[in-house]
């Protein structure tokens, strides 16, 4: 018969056992993932893979070269309109934002970071290719720079809180200008932070692809310039993974692969940047 | 370094007489007699939001000299201090009243731009703060560089103030290295001569050496005694012996009152208001 | 040594525009703020912009189908006919399955991070339990059809379909696709955010606390439960409702996964649909502006359902960061 002092530490025991089970189980599938990525997409890469434009349904080879061009140029295009406009409102949220305009902005900021980034696809889809009447890379680089903005936002405010008002006191005594001496000595102290989270959110948004379904739609050639549709990565991954041929089902693949190293690497890179800096500090 | 005799301090044509023989040198006295005072206010008030910090100051700053501000915590002469540079309305919620003039002009009128006093009014605070993201050499040309202005010859600038703080040796080979590289005692000489690349005319010192060891502290006093020569300096203390060492003059707060305002020597020898007295002698602090 | 540099008069003139707009007294300070504010009113802009554009672009299938949109399982572009109920039966089941796997998960993932692991394990199993969320939906959409579909048809779905096939849940063809895989991928993708929030939840509770409990010779466990998780609950709670906010909006893994047929049906085995998959799968080809309102409208339920769980979700998380202290025992 358990003592009651037993029963206790029998439960604890268990929990905790169930606890750590828990750990184990939800990493699981990470490991799975990044075990079937590997394998099965390592096979797809080669020089092809990243000079080629893809082959005719039906044809073996081709590769996925517009796709890669497309994803960084949509990449840049949401840096362009995420981040400077991201980083002058966070400015104001930490330097202005005491008021009831600025809990309004914050409380903007924070769901829309929570929207299904199928929203945010429509949204833009009425915004801009409705109006241009024709997909483009440019409204995939809106709607990405719209799912970038509240991140980088809340990211450059909670940071520039973060700078010691000592030095925005040394600024100022020497006669400096207030607006000079948040952009010059305040910002510039938080910038490696920031670039971190702007970091984060490049990796988040690369790997997006709902909301290019309608914007930049898709491209089996080289797109020009911003105005037309481009192919991307995820877009690629979509359509070639629930195809039928076996040929673009490697290719997905292969661009999972790259997909995943490229964000893996911004995710650890930037860890790695904020350990570095909080242990020099 | 010590105060010595009285006509050491005194401006050359101002005293009447010797001190040592006149028991109660009135301090208005020394006012009318040094020259015409680098900065002085006039029934200067202080708040915090609602709360009433400085009550009604007048105080005259001697040119090219040292003033102490002394008094327990809490009486007001930080805020004094940073009203003189007017960075203390930069607190959300503070605000001053009343007159402040440098060389006879109202810096809290209306239109002036706090912007400009603070060029001629510099300012060094208690915990050295060298801008981190700058190196040795960038700091103490942050002031010129942040204002827009291009010195013609940088590298000299940045030799000269740093000679004037008694950094340059110490420094001269590893300008590139970050501000915040340094012991704490050559931070602070680092922001003062970050101040002083600006050429102000005054310079006000908050505690400078309350975060520094002893032997960095008397190095930051002897630098003082240099400086005396050339800027007129406000500095506020705690520490009673450092006011003795370093200054000309000492003003005495206690609540956000002036309590007495004198010569070093007369304030720590015969001080006229008990207050003082008490003060002086450690009744409470 | 004399000053060298021309004093300067303190007073600068002000302009006119200044003095009348605004406190400043330079261009500098008076442009920035500005500009910045400026800037900030963007984010409120352009949610306000998506709640309009949502609403304009539904305008034509609201008027046409009224409350019955909710209620309708038709939805056939042929006859321009839409109701969007077999979707928000695919949505909420997908999305409650999901919760029922990853809340027991994620708690466990939180506490064993908060109380139990040792401080040497606490950095890197809480980075991999980040990098859940790092990968990409595509990519999990991805591994959804070539690894979890054919595991679950081949080995699950028989496997409960033996044991417990007397229940309506687990009866039906089992092709892998279904129910189940959107349930599944969507617990993986929702776990990390329950599990981050639990963490900060659990952080905030004040040590104090689960101290004391100790200190009267409480077991690890019985002092969380005793005193961390009824502080806690409303927190965890919010972590909760946030992680559902982030199944119903997940869009590519569950296309992938759970077979986009729009029939309702008891069954987990069975293939489904949920609201952000109709979107993405036919919006793009959609022809007629009742179909596209329709496709709209959709998003339009979406994004308020959305909305209001989010809102819910930080008031619940917000609370536990401003109870006092000695929460219920």
């Amino acid at each position: 018969m358990f003592s009651r002092y037993a029963r206790r530490k029998y439960t604890d025991v268990v929990v905790r056992a169930a606890c750590v089970a828990a750990a184990v189980l939800a990493l699981v599938p990470l490991v799975s993932v990044l075990y079937y990525v590997t394998s099965r997409g390592i096979g797809g890469i080669s020089l092809a893979f990243f000079s080629e434009l893809p082959k005719p349904v039906g044809e073996s080879g081709g590769g996925m070269a517009n796709a890669i061009v497309g994803s960084c140029k949509l990449v840049f295009l949401a840096c362009l309109f995420g981040v400077p406009p991201g980083v002058l409102a966070g400015v104001y949220l930490a330097e202005f934002g005491h008021s009831r305009f600025g809990k309004w902005v914050r409380f903007s900021a924070d769901v829309m970071s929570g929207l299904p980034s199928i929203t945010v696809g429509i949204f833009v889809y009425s915004l801009v290719v409705l109006q241009t009447k024709h997909f483009s890379a440019f409204a995939g680089g809106v709607a990405l720079g719209v799912l970038m903005l509240p991140t980088v936002t809340r990211t450059t405010e909670e940071l520039l809180r973060l700078v010691p008002e000592s030095l925005r006191e040394a600024a100022l005594g020497l006669g400096i200008p207030k607006w000079r001496a948040t952009l010059r000595v305040m910002l510039r102290t938080a910038a490696p932070g920031i670039a971190t989270g702007v970091m984060l959110a490049v990796a988040r948004v690369a790997g997006e692809s709902a909301p290019l379904l309608f914007t930049a739609f898709s491209n089996p050639f080289w797109s020009s310039g911003v105005n037309e549709p481009t192919a991307s990565l995820p877009v690629n991954i979509y359509n070639y993974a629930v195809s039928p041929y076996e040929e673009w089902h490697r290719q997905a693949w292969a661009a999972a692969l790259v997909l995943l190293v490229l964000v893996l690497l911004l995710n650890v890179s930037a860890r790695l940047l904020v350990r570095s800096r909080v242990g020099t500090r | 370094m010590t105060i010595g005799s009285p006509s050491r301090l005194a401006r050359p044509t101002s005293r009447k007489g010797s001190t040592s023989d006149d028991s109660r040198s009135r301090w208005d006295e020394v006012s009318v007699s040094t020259l015409v005072p680098k900065m002085r206010t006039e029934e200067l008030r202080a708040y915090f939001g609602q709360a009433e910090v400085l009550k009604g100051i007048s105080l005259p700053i001697a040119e090219k000299q040292v003033t102490a501000v002394i008094g327990p915590s809490g009486c007001g002469k930080s805020t004094f201090v940073r009203c003189l540079n007017r960075m203390h309305e930069v607190v959300p919620g503070a605000r001053a009243v009343g007159r402040v003039l440098l060389d006879k002009q109202d810096i809290y009128q209306g239109d002036v731009d706090a912007v400009r006093v603070r060029r001629r009014v510099g300012m060094v605070f208690q915990k050295p703060n060298p801008f981190p993201t700058m190196s040795i050499r960038d700091n103490v040309l942050a002031g010129l560089r942040l204002n827009g202005e291009r010195p013609d010859d940088p590298d000299a600038v940045v030799e000269k103030m740093l000679q004037r703080v008694a950094l340059w040796d110490e420094v001269k080979d590893i300008l590139g290295r970050a501000g915040t590289g340094l012991s704490g005692g050559q931070q602070q000489r680092l922001c003062i001569a970050r101040s002083l690349a600006l050429e102000p005319e005054v310079l006000l010192m908050d505690e400078p050496c309350s975060a520094l060891d002893p032997i960095a502290t008397a190095r930051v006093e002897e630098l003082i005694h240099d400086l005396r020569k050339t800027y007129t300096i406000v500095i506020v203390t705690h520490n009673m012996q450092q006011a003795a060492r370093v200054a000309n003059f000492t003003a005495f707060f206690y609540l956000g009152k002036l309590i007495e305002h004198d010569r070093t020597d007369v304030i720590f020898t015969r001080p006229k208001e008990q207050r003082t007295e008490d003060y002086i002698t450690g009744r409470f602090g | 040594m004399s000053v060298s540099h021309e004093v300067s008069p303190l007073i600068r003139p002000r302009s006119k525009i200044l003095t009348r707009f605004g406190r400043e007294v330079n261009w500098g300070d008076f442009v920035f703020r500005r500009a910045t504010a400026l800037l900030a009113t963007l984010m409120l802009v352009a949610l306000a912009a998506m709640a309009a554009a949502m609403v304009y672009g539904s305008a034509e299938s609201l008027s046409k189908f009224g409350l019955g949109f909710v209620t309708s399982q038709v939805w056939d572009p042929v006859r321009d006919v839409y109701g969007a109920l077999p979707f928000i039966y695919g949505t909420l089941a997908s999305s409650l399955l999901a919760l029922c796997f990853a809340v027991p998960i994620s708690i466990g993932v939180a506490i064993f991070l908060s109380e139990l692991a040792p401080a040497w394990l606490r950095g890197p199993v809480g980075f991999l339990v980040e990098l859940l969320a790092a990968v990409p939906s595509v990519v999990y959409g991805l591994w959804g059809i070539f690894v979890l579909a054919p595991w679950l048809r081949t080995s699950v779905e028989p496997f409960l379909a033996r044991t417990l096939g007397f229940l309506p849940f687990f009866q039906g063809q089992q092709r892998g696709f279904g129910l189940l895989a959107g349930g599944i991928i969507l617990a993986i993708m929702i776990t990390p955010t329950i599990s981050s929030v639990s963490r900060e939840v659990l952080r905030a509770v004040p040590s104090a606390l689960r101290e004391g409990a100790l200190g009267l010779g409480a077991t690890s466990w019985e002092a969380v439960r005793v005193a961390v998780l009824p502080y806690a609950r409303s927190g965890l709670v919010g972590a909760t409702i946030l992680g559902l906010g982030r199944a119903l909006g997940e869009t590519m893994a569950i296309t992938m996964v759970i077979g986009n047929r729009s029939e309702i049906s008891a069954s987990l085995f069975a293939p489904s649909y949920t609201m952000a998959s109709v979107i993405a799968n036919e919006f793009s080809e959609a022809t007629g502006s009742l179909y596209l309102s329709a496709l709209a409208e959709v998003g339009l339920l979406l994004f308020v359902v959305t909305v209001l769980l989010n809102i819910l979700a930080r008031l619940l998380v917000w609370r536990v960061g401003r109870l006092p202290e000695g929460g219920r025992l």
